[in-house]
């Protein structure tokens, strides 16, 4: 055991007041419908993510002059209970193929409604590409020894 | 990345850019981090919540005493970051449910 960090993942739970059919596809086939405008891939101008309803499809973004951005893919398809998606973005935010973490959302009907639980796991695998974050603290520059040790560290 | 910012925020404080500085060898307990800076252990274990929040460090159990370290990729923050994109994803999920489910019942 060295100094290796795992990050625990990142561990979200809602209940939305419909059935599980409903929030099952809404989040996977209606994402274009609420995927943070703000955080679309590329210059292009967005159209819509997209999800293809089988194992092994695509996860993709397709922009207005019909060009797409690839996010990850569909590792594994359980209408209305489960999806299992390959997120392979890296810390620049661009589709990078040899990443893969996990985003896993499972649906349970509770009461009224649905219970939505999120894992977004395998984040130490983002240690690869967040090099770019640590270049962008140390650019301004002034903390001397502190952010070499950091760079240091990061590099090892 | 807003987590930028928050990283140098962290950092501001003198105090603890030195409680930081202590983890420059190695992973330490928190009373071993204390030991020597001219504030108290519930300081300092403020000061590492801060820094562990900017993404700068990271804790373990071991026993009963915890042992912080150097984040050595920048990942605490990177987590951070996700966190809150999750966040806000969801929260913009949540209303679209919301909006498409009164839309089906009319």
């Amino acid at each position: 055991m060295s100094t290796q960090i795992r990050p625990a993942p990142v561990r979200k739970s809602l209940f939305v007041n419909t059935s599980q059919d409903h929030a099952f596809e809404v989040f996977t086939t209606g994402m274009g419908r609420w995927w943070p405008k703000s955080h679309k891939l590329g210059e292009a101008e967005l159209d819509r993510q997209i999800i293809e309803p089988k194992e092994g499809g695509r996860w993709y973004q397709r922009n207005l002059d019909s060009s797409t951005c690839e996010i990850g893919t569909v590792a594994a398809w359980e209408p209305p209970a489960r999806v299992l998606l390959i997120w392979q973005l890296n810390a620049q935010w661009t589709f990078d193929p040899e990443l893969q973490t996990e985003v896993e959302v499972r649906f349970t009907p509770e009461g009224s409604g649905t219970r939505v639980e999120l894992e977004h796991r395998n984040l130490e695998r983002l240690g690869e590409t967040a090099e770019g974050f640590r270049e962008a603290i140390d650019a301004p520059g002034g903390w001397g020894g502190l952010l070499e040790l950091y760079a240091k560290e990061a590099a090892r | 990345m807003t987590n930028t910012n928050r990283v140098f925020a962290a950092l501001t404080d003198p105090t603890r850019r030195a409680v930081f500085e202590r983890l420059r060898d190695g992973p330490r307990a928190v009373g071993d981090i204390a030991r020597g800076l001219p504030v108290t252990r519930p300081a300092v274990s403020q000061h590492l919540k801060v820094l562990k929040e900017a993404g700068l460090v990271d804790d373990r159990s071991e026993g009963t005493r915890r042992i912080y370290q150097i984040d050595p990729k920048g990942l605490g923050a990177m987590r951070a970051w996700l966190d809150q994109f999750w966040d806000s994803a969801l929260s913009a999920f949540a209303a679209e449910v919301e909006r498409s489910a009164k839309e089906e019942k009319k």
